[in-house]
This record gives structure tokens, C-alpha cells and sequence, in this order.
């Protein structure tokens, strides 16, 4: 039990910090590698728990796609030197409104974790955890029966967001030499082959 | 103290979900560190369901991660693009720029 709450300590500090450095940090570059510090002390938390296939999930989308992602833009969009301060350039009014609203909230969720313990006792449901089977055979166990709906929905989610982020960043290219199938096929000979007659001495006009 | 509970796993999901919110107002720079700010305040909505998924025994608390953690990859793609277009046709994406619906 004590280990339990050293490893938690250990990584939920290292979580805190991290997303602390996610909105502090100077340059874009190091926020992201902050975020990805993140996802991962997070990730070790989930497996930590008992949520072993969430975790996993966790490192390889978060870590492996999303992140890698930033990544990319960030490199690409060349803001690396552009560097990130608070509270500089035109005088802004809402951040006092913003910090109130931000702590608010904190102290919200933070009389939830209280309200919890006097709760009513909560109905039980009928997808209680087993204690015989892994967390892996379990979620798919419920995933792919009472949840399929919202299985296939996700699905179509993704489809989504991967067709509008092409449809998005899509630029038609003018001046591009490209294969066009259409003009390839339709050609017949009639419109492609000429026959002429070459007098002798004289040669034959090309492209005229 | 010690014993770690259901409420330690809800405050280190408060205290995440508070510095996103705090990054998303007090950034004044740059719109990718919003973005980044969005993915923490759902990293932390997925501690809480997970925390509660597992203290009170049952499995349906994941499921819902496993739909956030869909949405969100969706969410980080279609705004990762959208700033894309917008770096292409405006050449900045600071805050202080961006106003072009005078908000």
C-alpha cells in the first residue's frame, strides 16, 4: 500500500508540473514535449489503477498520433521562435475575469471529491468489474455488445475528421505537370496520330 | 494520506483540468498552446471517469474514455488544420492577431 502511494505521488507531481510547463513554457517546441511528459505520467497512473488497456491506449494515441502531430505543425508553421509571454503586448481586460473563472472551477471539482463521500448509494449496474478477467477482455467483452452504437459512431467520427482535415488543407496547385487519367483513356487514334507526306528534300513541320 | 483514495485521483483531475483553463485564458500568444490547453482539460475529464470507473466497479466509465479519447484525436486534427489554413492565408497565428470577427 505504501508503494502504491509513493508510485501515485511520483506520478501525479510529475503530471501536475508537466501540464503546469505545458501553458508556461516559452517556446511552442517545449510545450509539446511538456504534453507528451504528460500523457505519459497519466498513461502509467491509468495502468497504475487497474485501467491497464486505457493506459496502453493512451501512450499509442496520445503519445504516438496527437502529440506527434503537434509536433509536426509546430515544426512546420516555423513558431518555434515565436515566443509565448503572458501579460505582454496590448493590455488585456479579460484575464482577471478568466483567472476568477479558472478558480472557481478548481474549487468546484475540488467540493466534488467532498460531496462523494456523503453520497446516496449509487444504483448498481449490471457491467460490474470482474475480478476473473482482464481489463482488456472485459472492455471488449461490453464494447462490442451493449456499446456497439457508440462504437461504429466513433468510427464515423474519425472518418469525419479525417476527411475535413484534407478537405481543409487541400490547395489546388496551378503550373503542376499531372497524370490525368481521363485524357489518357479517351484517346483514340484519330485525334492522336497524323499521317503526313514527307516530300523528299523538304522534311516534315513538327507542331506547327 | 497514505491510503490513496477515489479523492486523490478527482483532485489530481481538478488541479489538471484548472491549469487548462487557466492556459486557455491567459495565453496571449499563440493558438497551438490553446489547443494543447484543450487536450489537458480532457485528459483530465478521462482521470475522473476512470477514477470513478474504478472505485465504484464498473467497466461503462471506460468505454466513455475510449469515446473521449476518440473525440479528442478527431478534435486535435480538424483544429490543427484549421490553423494550418489560417497560418497559410493570414502568415501569423498570435492571439493578438486573430480578430478577425471582432470578438
Amino acid at each position: 500500500m505504501i508503494v502504491h502511494s509513493i508510485f501515485f505521488y511520483f506520478f501525479s507531481v510529475i503530471a501536475i508540473f508537466s501540464s503546469l510547463m505545458v501553458i508556461t513554457s516559452r517556446s511552442t517546441i517545449n510545450s509539446v514535449f511538456f504534453l507528451i511528459l504528460d500523457f505519459i505520467s497519466v498513461g502509467c497512473l491509468f495502468i497504475m489503477v487497474g485501467a491497464e488497456f486505457l493506459g496502453m491506449i493512451l501512450l499509442i494515441v496520445y503519445v504516438g498520433a496527437v502529440a506527434v502531430l503537434f509536433l509536426f505543425v509546430v515544426m512546420m508553421l516555423n513558431v518555434a521562435e515565436q515566443k509565448q509571454s503572458w501579460f505582454i503586448g496590448k493590455k488585456s481586460t479579460h484575464i482577471p475575469t478568466g483567472l476568477i473563472v479558472s478558480v472557481l472551477i478548481l474549487l468546484e471539482l475540488l467540493v466534488v471529491v467532498g460531496g462523494w463521500k456523503y453520497k446516496e448509494d449509487v444504483m448498481s449496474s449490471s457491467t460490474l468489474i470482474l475480478s476473473n478477467v482482464s481489463n482488456t477482455h472485459q472492455l471488449g467483452l461490453v464494447m462490442y455488445t451493449d456499446y456497439i452504437l457508440y462504437f461504429q459512431l466513433a468510427g464515423v467520427v474519425l472518418l469525419l475528421a479525417m476527411i475535413g482535415a484534407i478537405l481543409l488543407t487541400f490547395r489546388e496547385r496551378v503550373g503542376v505537370k499531372k497524370q490525368s487519367y481521363i485524357n489518357q483513356i479517351s484517346r483514340n487514334p484519330s485525334s492522336s496520330i497524323e499521317l503526313v507526306e514527307a516530300k523528299s528534300n523538304q522534311g516534315v513541320k513538327v507542331d506547327d | 494520506m497514505i491510503e490513496i483514495g477515489l479523492g486523490h485521483y478527482l483532485s489530481l483531475g481538478a488541479i489538471i483540468f484548472f491549469l487548462g483553463v487557466i492556459g486557455i485564458f491567459l495565453n496571449r500568444k499563440n493558438v497551438i498552446v490553446i489547443l494543447m490547453s484543450i487536450e489537458l482539460i480532457l485528459l483530465a475529464v478521462n482521470i475522473n471517469l476512470i477514477s470513478f470507473s474504478i472505485f465504484s466497479g464498473d467497466i461503462v466509465g471506460q468505454i466513455f474514455t475510449m469515446l473521449i479519447l476518440t473525440v479528442a484525436a478527431a478534435e486535435a486534427a480538424i483544429g490543427l488544420a484549421i490553423i494550418v489554413i489560417y497560418y497559410r492565408n493570414r502568415g501569423s497565428i498570435r492571439v493578438e492577431d486573430i480578430h478577425g470577427m471582432k470578438g
